[in-house]
């Protein structure tokens, strides 16, 4: 069958070629999970179960239920954001879909967008189907990651309409200060640039507590916020997201979503309600097991000379392996059956390191990393 | 939170943590988790480190009950002196004053059924105090110490994931 140009060019995923090596294997340790280790706390769960046992499987509102996009509103004070939950909260399939709505809505083909990297893979695809063109700001390990205005200047984001920041960061874990974002956030005031921000780790930080660039003056209304439930409460499979924002951005993304998804789907919302409602212990004590595994993670990293910053947020460390990164990558899963995500693979500024996902057990944890040590003593 | 919470929490979840990895994964250095563990213990805050074990996967394992004791106490016995008689018994494992309609609910540990009622009705049942004991079994355990009792692992996400 003829394909449309924009399928056919559209490339395939550097993680997929991981993927596939380490499915070949049985006896692969994996440290390239991008989701968490644990499932969806029970009383979520069982909230969803007995939804289709009263036989709720119709359509909800487009914008979710009333009663979700109520709670999220509520939830997000804790961030010291104030949105309306009618009018400036919707509820998507994923964040992930919230993402592409906002690209959607914001992009006009032709449209520059600005993506700092390495970062999350969806982004760029995204923003090419929406007619969009990429333009990478690449981070430094220098700083820690963190967005500087400086890079922006130097990469040329001036130009930009839009600016796509994903904080705390796949995959490198980092975070940003309100002293950090702020720098952003005037940079996108004096250049007129517009913000997706892809909060979608923001639950998971360790120290200090979740900033986010819409709380910075004059950029509540330049910025839709990206969040969800996969993250935060392990629900990844159920797919639930949902976008915060001025009150048109929303309204534009839900018009698109009206003719494309129609509606979330509803079994996760009733999961979703009874997790905002009753699950915070639990995300706590997850939060309090990827702290443990976080520091385990890094200064074992730091131990066998692969030189580690401390990641703030997500459950991601990144160290640094020198040189070819895809190369150190499948020859680890070969000679020790360990898996990691080549740095490069999410895109500039991530060539000579790799992605380690510590959402795996203790166990695994303290296994992998002894067998990461012998294989870098040999190499 | 403060160091000895900070190491009990990671004993409680794995007695078996050695010392460098309690300290990589609480930021503490060897020496003040060394002594968090040293003033836990004589505190009395952690009194032991014992296996969770599923004796029903154990050839010629034990079996385990959950013994309600009624008692009547009188001036010069209170609910201390009884639990400290009941406790003294090694066939005890655990022994807790409860709220409701028995006094003590004592978990008892023996080499079968046989072993476990002899041990009821010859050395807890005649004590002075004791009016009245009911013996529950344990047929099947799914869950102790906080750990699920199940076979391996299940874990079904993809093996490398964006």
């Amino acid at each position: 069958m003829r394909l449309s140009d924009r399928a056919r060019t559209l490339p395939e995923s550097g993680i997929r070629k991981f993927f596939e090596l380490a499915e070949a294997r049985d006896d692969v340790i994996s440290l390239g999970v991008g989701e968490p280790d644990f499932s969806a706390p029970w009383a979520a769960r069982t909230a969803a179960i007995d939804s289709l046992e009263r036989g709720k499987t119709s359509y909800t509102s487009n914008r979710g239920m009333a009663a979700l996009r109520e709670r999220i509103a509520d939830h997000h004070e804790r961030y010291d954001q104030s949105y309306d939950s009618e009018s400036e909260v919707l509820v998507t399939t994923g964040a992930s879909e919230a993402v592409d709505l906002a690209f959607r809505a914001l992009v006009d083909p032709g449209d520059t967008v600005a993506v700092h990297e390495p970062t999350y893979i969806s982004y760029g695809p995204g923003i090419e189907l929406a007619g969009g063109e990429r333009l990478t700001v690449p981070t430094r390990a220098a700083d820690d990651f963190a967005l500087t205005r400086e890079s922006l200047e130097a990469a040329g984001a001036a130009e930009a309409d839009l600016l796509v920041l994903c904080y705390p960061n796949n995959p490198t874990g980092a975070t940003m200060t309100d002293k950090e974002l702020a720098e952003v956030a005037a940079f996108c005031r004096d250049e007129d640039l517009r913000v997706v921000a892809d909060e979608i780790y923001a639950a998971l930080t360790y120290g200090a507590d979740h900033s986010s660039i819409a709380t910075q003056p004059g950029m509540r209304e330049r910025t839709v916020v990206v969040n969800g439930f996969s993250k935060a409460y392990a629900m990844t499979g159920l797919r639930l997201g949902y976008a915060l924002g001025p009150a048109e951005a929303i309204d534009a993304m839900n018009r698109i979503h009206q003719y494309t998804m129609l509606s979330a789907p509803t079994t996760p919302q009733y999961a979703a309600i009874e997790a905002l409602d009753r699950c915070d212990d639990e995300v706590t004590e997850m939060v309090e097991e990827y702290n443990r595994r976080r520091r385990l993670v890094v200064s074992r990293f730091n131990e066998m000379g692969l030189d580690t910053f401390e990641p703030g947020g997500a459950f991601y460390a990144f160290p640094e392996c020198g040189g070819d990164d895809e190369a150190f990558a499948e020859e680890l899963l070969e000679a020790e059956g360990v898996a990691v995500v080549p740095g490069s693979v999410f895109g500039e500024g991530g060539e000579g390191h790799l992605r380690v996902s510590y959402a795996t057990s203790m166990r695994e944890l303290k296994e992998a990393t002894d067998r990461i040590a012998s294989f870098v003593a040999d190499r | 939170m403060d160091a000895e919470r900070e190491v009990l929490d990671v004993l409680a979840r794995n007695a078996r943590e050695d010392i460098d990895d309690i300290a990589a994964q609480t930021g503490l250095d060897a020496a003040a988790v060394a002594d968090a563990i040293d003033a836990l213990e004589a505190k009395s805050v952690v009194h032991g480190y014992q296996a969770v074990v599923d004796w029903d996967r154990v050839d010629e394992g034990k079996i385990r009950a959950v013994v309600e004791i009624n008692v009547e106490l009188d001036r010069e016995t209170g609910y201390e002196q009884v639990a400290d008689r009941i406790a003294k018994f090694p066939a005890v494992d655990a022994l807790h004053l409860v709220s409701g309609d028995y006094d003590f609910a004592v978990e008892v540990l023996g080499e079968n059924m046989q072993d476990v009622s002899e041990f009821i009705s010859e050395q807890v049942a005649p004590m002075p105090e004791v009016t009245q004991t009911v013996t529950h079994y344990i047929m099947e355990t799914y869950k102790d110490g906080g750990i699920r009792f199940e076979d391996g692992d299940d874990d079904d996400r993809l093996s490398v994931s964006p």
